[in-house]
């Protein structure tokens, strides 16, 4: 330690230059994925549209009404899915985030090990690793139904937050906790005054990213969730065959929070997060 | 006020390398300065913050006012530590990180705010109140964690290292400030410092570590004049050491034979060791031996000798007026004033590279 700011994370930098260049990374990353939603959102409003026309001949609100209408139940799926992502979310951030201190921030036997073990669910398909878990799933009552969804969720996302938590930490001096209980401060308070703010960044795009990956999950669920569970990308794969229309009002509304959480993320991304130290740079 | 005492006070981090904190005894009396010396990775921070309570000893005992202190939390002790790099919470204003043990202790915001600007006043940072940490020097950021140490009125007072980041000019106005708060406030205060001179022009007592273990406790002067060990000695710079055999006050060397009524050893295998500045050239009589001049050098205030006498080479520092009274090549009287001798133990097994100079 040479300086007393430098092990703190997030000094944000107040350079033109770079802000400048940061909006046209985002605005390029944004294009990126904006552009192939326009083919998807003019299916969604096209009757007709043969090749070789360049626009449908005819327009039609007919897939936005399935959309909206109870019968595909994508209203229910949308909520089913939030609701799926928010828990994985929730559980993911309480146990990712002292998984990541304990990595983070202490040296121990078999360190490298457990880095490993974390990261094997990452590496290893996730359809491997369920059919392993399914039929005990089955055995405690958890397949077909959200709880075991959401728990099946957690192989992708815990050492996702793990991992970002890990990173955040290894930037993080962990005397400024001592300093605080020194100080007068209780260990609640430390946590809150003290290390809370500090790792903050990091948690919320931890927690982003973590609701993006549950929220988009197809074979996991599909498994897991035994048909009973009706997810976005669930119901997205069954009118991707038969109804391309419905498919591309699906697909704009299914893509929708990515971009949120982009715009979201995007002000704790900057080069100097320590965020960044747990996730690469983008 | 508050009496610290340390007893057998141990911790180990690893049983695979030597104790960080080996059995340390020491009464850090009430209301006065004392320095932690000794180079780094001696074990000065970990004490520090045994005593905090930052950390759980191993073994032994922390005492205030002679009652246990081991089982009270950090934040109820009245101890407070200022990390070597200030560590300021860099998202909070200045005044918040001064305020933040009043504002823990449920203090109201008035108050709060005015004894904020106490304290700016005492630490001669008025007007500092909104600024950032990040806005500011080394030396102020040392300031202001002093500041916030300073505002809860600790019962002992922990710098850890507090001069070490700043450069020369810095220092001497930072350790005045530290003597002149301490003197005021009377606070028992625990000085880390890997500097003698620091630590002697500081300190009201000096306790010295070398590897964990205390070496010697003593007031300041005690370590140029009365050494415990050769390596003591040498750590404070500069001594002349002659090995040879002590009985009845007077010290038998290869180069001669010493009047030496101040010894560590009451009979036995020793040695001589005397401060180059209380050598005397051009001096006979009594306690005087023969040497010849080496090299000399002329460094304003003072001038350096090197002597050879027999098969040994001191160092003697004489007044610059004395500089052209001996050419290199003289055959000159050297002089050992018996009150300025020290005979010490001999520890020139475990450390021959000081056995012969300093
Ligand atoms: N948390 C720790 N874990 C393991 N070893 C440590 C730890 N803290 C300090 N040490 C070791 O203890 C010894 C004393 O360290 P320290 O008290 O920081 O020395 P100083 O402050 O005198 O430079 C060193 O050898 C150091 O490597
Ligand atoms: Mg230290």
């Amino acid at each position: 330690m040479t300086t007393a700011t430098a092990p703190f994370p997030r000094i944000r930098s107040r350079t033109v230059g770079r802000t400048t260049l940061r909006w046209v990374g985002i605005m390029g990353l944004l294009s990126f994925l904006v552009a192939p939603m326009v083919p998807l959102f003019i299916w969604s409003i096209s009757f007709r549209w043969f090749y070789p026309d360049i626009l449908p001949s005819e327009y039609s609100a007919r897939a936005w009404e399935q959309v909206i209408s109870p019968t595909n139940n994508v209203i229910g799926a949308t909520g089913q899915t939030t609701l799926i992502a928010l828990l994985c979310t929730v559980l993911s951030v309480l146990l990712g985030v002292p998984a990541g201190r304990a990595l983070g921030l202490h040296n121990f036997k078999g360190k490298r090990i457990v880095e490993v073990l974390i990261l094997a669910p990452i590496i290893v398909p996730g359809l491997a690793v369920v059919l392993g878990i399914d039929t005990m799933f089955i055995r405690y009552g958890l397949s077909g139904n959200i709880l075991g969804v959401t728990l099946v969720h957690l192989v992708p996302t815990l050492p996702y937050m793990t991992l970002v938590m890990s990173g955040v930490y290894a930037n993080y001096d962990v005397d400024y906790e001592l300093q605080a209980r020194s100080l007068g401060a209780r260990r609640w308070a430390t946590q809150r005054y003290v290390t809370l703010p500090a790792v903050f960044p990091g948690v919320v795009v931890g927690a982003l990213f973590t609701f993006l990956i549950s929220w988009s999950q197809y074979v996991l669920t599909l498994l897991i969730g035994d048909g009973q569970v009706e997810t976005l990308p669930i119901l997205l794969f069954n009118f991707a065959r038969s109804e391309p229309a419905i498919a591309g009002a699906l697909s704009v509304v299914f893509i929708l929070p990515g971009i949120l959480v982009l715009l979201l993320s995007s002000k704790y991304l900057s080069g100097d997060s320590a965020a960044v130290g747990g996730i690469g740079n983008i | 006020m508050t009496q610290v005492t340390l007893s057998g006070l141990t911790k180990i981090f690893d049983q695979k390398n030597p104790p960080a904190v080996d059995n340390l005894d020491l009464e850090i009396e009430s209301g006065k300065l004392t320095a932690l010396l000794g180079p780094s990775g001696c074990g000065k921070t970990t004490t520090m913050k045994m005593i905090a309570g930052l950390l759980r000893p191993t073994s032994g005992d922390i005492l205030f006012d002679g009652d246990s202190i081991l089982s009270i939390k950090p934040e109820e002790r009245g101890a407070v530590m200022v990390f070597q790099n200030y560590l300021l919470f860099p998202y909070m204003t200045i005044a918040d990180n001064i305020g933040f043990g009043l504002k823990m202790r449920k203090v109201n915001k008035k108050e709060i705010k005015s004894r904020v600007q106490d304290m700016l006043d005492l630490v001669q940072l008025p007007g500092f109140e909104e600024r950032k940490p990040n806005q500011l020097s080394g030396g102020q950021q040392q300031r202001i964690a002093l500041a916030r140490a300073l505002i809860v009125q600790p019962n002992v007072l922990l710098l850890d290292e507090p001069l070490s980041n700043l450069d020369a000019h810095l220092r001497d106005e930072m350790r005045v400030l530290i003597r002149r708060i301490q003197t005021e406030m009377g606070i028992t205060t625990v000085f880390v410092t890997h500097d003698q001179e620091e630590a002697v022009v500081l300190a009201d007592k000096v306790a010295l570590l070398f590897d964990g273990r205390l070496q010697q406790f003593d007031a300041p002067d005690s370590f140029y004049d009365t050494p415990n060990t050769v390596e003591i000695a040498t750590f404070f710079g500069g001594t002349n050491f002659i090995p040879g055999y002590y009985l009845d006050g007077t010290i038998t060397t290869d180069i001669g034979v010493f009047d030496a009524p101040h010894s560590l050893v009451p009979e036995g295998n020793a040695v001589l060791s005397i401060r180059p500045e209380a050598v005397d050239l051009g001096e006979g009589g009594e306690n005087s031996v023969s040497g010849t001049v080496l090299s000399h050098v002329y460094a304003g205030r003072y001038a350096r000798f090197q002597i050879r006498i027999g098969d040994i080479e001191i160092e003697a520092v004489t007044e610059p007026g004395q500089v052209k009274l001996f050419a290199d090549g003289d055959n000159i009287p050297v002089k050992f004033d018996p009150d300025k001798i020290w005979v010490l133990g001999t520890d020139t097994e475990k450390h021959p590279s000081a056995a012969y100079t300093g």
